[in-house]
């Protein structure tokens, strides 16, 4: 049974849930803070000719940061939580009420999304606060470019919960797939800077079309531009929510 | 009464494992019903069969009239469910999962009057992962009793308990059927069974081998009962000769062991210590030692049921 006061419910649950594990709420809330101050601490946001109009490091930075928000929260909470919950008789326990799938899958995706957007919004507002970053995209173009991006992550994280085996191999290969994604896709470290070999090696990873997609979104390029990431995450999203509806097993 | 579960040749196997062979049973509404056997007998399966969590192979099961694979939704909302590997998220508070579990139902019972009346009152803020062993099968019960349910399956309730915590659940057990409900249960304690379940059945190797009352099925035995009693000095000679019925004599150094059918018109213990007197014999330490389920277990499968 899908009902609303479930959904409801089950969302404000998983919310408090999320801030009581103490690693996720870091990761998603905290982390791209400390990232965010390391790297103002080592370059200052004055323009620099090779980066686009004007752009300085910071200004880069922030979508890039966002990036990374997105791929961790996508890989590894989602992940965690509902293999965890398989293998611990948690969704055994749910099965036996009338409580739709849906509404457990819907919740997770409610919550790990809200984490991410509040993880964002810190980092901007930090940006904006002691780095005084230039914003020049369009606002709902931004936020628009955000969803699409951290949609087609959760539905990864989806898969990777349907099909692993147990909580601990969920745990491990998401962590496999996250840390190059990170330093290869210039979430962490900018591809302009990559040995052409390695550039080439990170158009196979998924977060580096949310990077390319929000830096461009962010530096105020129009979609148009960006035909090749929107289709390649819109790809990434339709498959996930296609194989996780047919991979969902309560135990 | 009407038969609220009916099972009927139920079947099901795991690859070449027969884990339950045809077996047949009902379960009357208002009583508490025990599955009792030794780990692996087909206990679970079987009621795992009636939740609707496993599909059986053969033979039909009805639950309150319904086939629980095709009515499972339905079903749920009528049958409260305790099962034996289930949890909740370790930082789950005791007040949240009732508040959480009470909105899947459209007409849930009060979550607040349920903390109270299980003894969660005082543990309502604690989370999951910090409650005992006893204190998380309360929550378990409680959450079971959500839907206002006819019928309450209870998978291996008490396994893992201490005997107090045990004895606390037992209560409880009553008490939900004092609330009109069935319960339908799984145990592995012979004890357990003998002391809460109205009917049993015992189940062996995926078979119902005995199914009855437990006053019937142990007076159903024939066993012997026994009174055995210390002495100082050597009982006379023919002592046994002079009871009502036949009796045998057990002599080991002072302890002395007097055995009888079970079932006799006057009860051994004061036929014995009627005796004793008026022979005037001194004894101590008198007691009496009557067959249990246990003993019923042993003679039906030869087997110990803890072996």
């Amino acid at each position: 049974m899908f009902n609303t006061k479930s959904l409801t419910k089950m969302v404000w649950m998983e919310a408090k849930l999320f801030l009581r594990e103490p690693v996720s709420a870091f990761f998603t809330l905290v982390f791209p803070l400390l990232m965010l101050f390391i790297f103002g601490s080592i370059f200052s946001n004055k323009p620099v000719p090779g980066m686009g109009d004007s752009q300085g490091v910071i200004d880069n930075l922030i979508p890039a940061l966002t990036a990374m928000v997105i791929g961790m929260t996508g890989l590894m909470p989602i992940t965690i939580t509902l293999a965890t919950y398989r293998e611990n008789g948690i969704l055994r326990r749910l099965r036996t009420t009338p409580v739709s799938p849906l509404v457990v899958m819907a919740a997770q995706l409610v919550v790990v999304f809200t984490m991410t957007t509040l993880g964002v919004l810190l980092l901007a507002a930090a940006g904006k606060l002691f780095y005084h970053v230039r914003f020049v995209g369009n606002i709902f173009s931004i936020l628009g470019g955000f969803t699409l991006s951290s949609l087609s992550f959760f539905g990864i994280g989806f898969i990777l919960a349907g099909v692993m085996p147990s909580a601990r191999s969920a745990q491990i290969v998401a962590m496999v797939l996250l840390y190059p994604m990170l330093i290869l896709s210039g979430a962490a470290w900018p591809r302009e800077l990559m040995p052409n070999a390695v550039s080439k090696l990170s158009s196979f990873l998924p977060l580096t079309y949310v990077v390319n997609l929000l830096r461009g979104l962010w530096g105020g390029e129009s979609w148009g531009h960006h035909l090749l990431d929107v289709g390649v995450l819109a790809g990434v999203l339709v498959l996930g929510v296609i194989i996780s509806m047919k991979t969902f097993r309560w135990e | 009464m009407t038969a609220i579960v009916q099972v009927q040749k139920l079947h099901k196997t795991y690859g070449a494992t027969v884990a339950v062979e045809d077996i047949s049973f009902e379960v009357q509404e208002g009583e508490i019903f025990g599955m009792v056997g030794p780990n692996g007998a087909g206990k679970t399966t079987t009621i795992e069969c009636l939740e609707g969590l496993r599909k059986p192979d053969g033979g039909t099961v009805r639950v309150l009239g319904v086939d629980p694979q095709r009515e499972g939704q339905n079903l749920c909302l009528r049958v409260g469910m305790q099962l034996q590997q289930s949890n909740l998220p370790d930082r789950m508070r005791v007040w949240e999962a009732l508040d959480l579990y009470a909105s899947f139902y459209p007409k849930a019972v009060d979550w607040k009057e349920l903390l109270v009346e299980l003894g969660l009152e005082e543990k309502r803020n604690t989370p999951f992962a910090k409650l005992s062993g006893g204190q998380k099968q309360r929550l378990f019960i409680a959450l079971a009793l959500l839907p206002d349910p006819q019928l309450v399956f209870l998978d291996e309730l008490t396994t893992g308990l201490d005997p107090q915590a045990r004895r606390a659940i037992w209560d409880l057990v009553r008490e939900v059927r004092g609330r009109g409900k069935t319960v339908l249960l799984t145990t592995h304690f012979m004890e357990e069974a003998e002391r809460l379940c109205d009917r049993i059945a015992i189940l062996d190797h995926g078979k119902i081998v005995a199914l009855d009352t437990p006053a019937s099925l142990i007076q159903g035995l024939g066993a012997e009962e026994r009174v055995v009693f210390n002495v100082d000095r050597p009982l006379p000679a023919g002592f046994e000769k002079d009871f009502s019925s036949p009796v045998r004599l057990d002599v080991q150094g002072e302890q002395v062991v007097i055995h009888s059918k079970n079932g006799r018109d006057v009860p051994l213990v004061s036929e014995v210590v009627t005796l004793l007197s008026e022979k005037h014999i001194q004894f101590r330490d008198l007691r009496t030692e009557q067959p249990n389920l246990e003993d019923v277990f042993l003679s039906l499968t030869g087997r110990e049921m803890r072996a």
